[in-house]
């Protein structure tokens, strides 16, 4: 096959299931946060509900779409579709398994293999901002503008220390390419082991990176209605929520990916010996482990939800400033220093 | 101090392993991870109901005979003791070959309730003595018309072919205190009703 073909299905697949998973963790959320306060949760359209997210999406678009008068209109529209477009283009360097072989052909599940792909997270993820600060300027009205003011100075300092703690782990893994970090775990000794205050650091930046409690100040209902999807009806407030999950996804797939070996898993070349698997299927065992880890970890950042209450914003920059920050650098000197001792530098 | 699990409120400064949140965080997980098996508080309401009281009062049921005959012979009495003032009836003549569909010389030829003035007390059957009306454990169900809160005699008599269970109002207690009509509840009734009329 051409390999355009097959990085074209590769991509379809990919924006499938990733809006797939986004759709039906919007209604797993609702289950989840059902189950830990002892309800049933969404039960009625059809069987234990499931067809719910349909409903949902067609209620979303079957709203009347509504832009308020003294809006800027083209930012107002454009707004959810970067917030939606910058979500699903972070899910292209995520290694989703192991390399498939068809006869002489090598396949990686992967969308692009670049060398330079956390600067490529980072990148795009800092344009997620836009959608949020566009969508919320653009409504002309005070609770989306305070939503975006919060949203972007909260995404803007967290992405310091997300990047700090991501240096650490570039330090010990010497790289930038994902599926190398990946493949180094291969051995089965996963990052977390080597990044303990790294990956802390890193999920607690993930969480408001993704506007989610208990960071969720952007959009928390009680003080500012919606904050910046406020004045957005419709599809387009479908987008920005669309967006939210698709983040969700995302973050969780790149967290698997930096600390918990990615598609690999424990004694993975004795479990594919045990059972004669070939190198192919273990690919595909690879696969479901790999999706296993990152639904765990959506379960995770759900639960952190319906756990915790909302920061206050104070407590939120001073956990990010005086906190998060002054943490990620000494653990960048930590590990400096204990490269130093072991005579890797 | 009723539930002795009052706390003394403390403002002091965090301990550093509160400033920390991560213990806090983590026990408050365990918490709501436990509700995942805990015992869910509600019910899939329509395929499944909660278990009514025993003497729940809900929609009201006009009782037929083992003939199949309506009990009710209009005496009104049920109206009067209305605190609510919800059941109106026209009493009519039974006509010769209709012995089949009341009891008794005289009938209610219309009889009809207002749920929504009904406050289900249950007086109405208290003061029957023809064991005609009954509270049931049916829900009134909801409707968007006012119209429809009005139930007639094609809402309220049950039929032959469904039964409506009584038996839960009729403890045998309740049967042994209807019995004795004369002496006990209809004078007690009786002077409920004079005391009520005095009042206005």
């Amino acid at each position: 096959m051409e390999p355009l073909l097959i990085k074209v299905i590769i991509v379809v697949v990919l924006f499938v299931i990733t809006l797939l998973v986004a759709l039906y963790a919007t209604f797993a959320e609702r289950k989840v946060s059902a189950i830990m306060q002892d309800r049933i949760g969404p039960n009625r359209a059809g069987p234990f509900g499931l067809l719910q997210p349909l409903a949902d999406g067609v209620k979303m678009i079957m709203k009347e779409e509504l832009i308020p008068a003294l809006a800027n209109k083209w930012l107002f529209i454009i707004g959810p579709c970067i917030a939606l477009l910058t979500a699903l283009m972070t899910g292209a360097v995520v290694p989703w398994g192991g390399a498939i072989k068809i006869g002489d052909q090598v396949i990686n599940l992967q969308v692009a293999d670049l060398n330079i792909g956390i600067l490529y997270i980072f990148g795009v993820v800092s344009m997620g901002v836009y959608g949020i600060m566009i969508g919320g300027w653009a409504s002309n009205n005070k609770f989306s503008l305070i939503g975006a003011i919060r949203a972007s100075s909260q995404m803007i300092s967290y992405e310091i220390a997300m990047g700090l703690a991501i240096i650490a782990l570039v330090m010990t893994t010497g790289t930038l390419s994902l599926n190398e970090i990946v493949m180094q775990q291969d051995a089965g000794i996963a990052n977390i082991a080597i990044q303990p205050l790294g990956f802390l650091i890193f999920i607690v930046c993930a969480f408001a990176e993704t506007n989610r409690a208990p960071f969720d100040l952007p959009e928390c209902e009680t003080e500012l209605i919606g904050g910046y999807h406020t004045e957005y009806s419709s599809m387009k407030l479908g987008f920005y929520l669309f967006a939210e999950y698709i983040n969700m996804f995302i973050s969780s797939a790149v967290i698997v990916c930096f600390y918990f070996g990615g598609y690999n898993f424990p004694f993975q070349h004795v479990f594919a010996e045990f059972f004669g698997l070939s190198s192919n299927a273990l690919s595909i065992v690879q696969t479901f482990m790999m999706f296993g880890k990152v639904f765990f970890f959506i379960f995770f950042f759900m639960w952190v939800r319906w756990t915790i209450p909302r920061f206050r914003y104070d407590q939120l920059m001073n956990l990010g400033w005086k906190v998060l920050l002054p943490l990620a650098l000494a653990n960048i000197f930590i590990t400096g220093l204990v490269m130093w001792g072991m005579g890797k530098i | 101090m009723l539930t002795n699990r009052s706390k003394q409120v403390v403002k002091r400064e965090m301990t550093f392993m509160e400033k920390a949140y991560i213990p806090a965080i983590f026990s408050g997980m365990i918490i709501t991870f436990k509700h995942i098996f805990m015992k869910k508080a509600t019910v899939r309401y329509p395929e499944q109901t909660r278990p009514f009281a025993p003497v729940y009062r809900g929609q009201h049921v006009l009782k037929i005979d083992d003939a199949g005959a309506e009990r009710c012979t209009a005496c009104g009495l049920c109206a009067v003791a209305c605190p609510a003032e919800a059941i109106t009836m026209v009493a009519a003549e039974r006509k010769k070959g209709e012995e089949h569909l009341y009891r008794e010389e005289k009938y209610a030829s219309i009889y009809e309730i207002n749920m929504l003035r009904c406050i289900f007390c249950g007086l109405c059957e208290d003061a029957c003595p023809k064991e005609a009306i009954f509270l049931t454990d049916r829900i009134v169900p909801s409707s968007f018309e006012r119209d429809e809160f009005i139930y007639g005699k094609d809402k309220l008599v049950e039929t032959k072919e469904h039964p409506v269970d009584v038996t839960k109002r009729q403890t045998p207690a309740v049967i042994e205190f209807k019995k004795d009509k004369k002496h006990k509840h209809n004078l007690t009734f009786l002077d409920k009703v004079t005391k009520t009329f005095n009042r206005h």
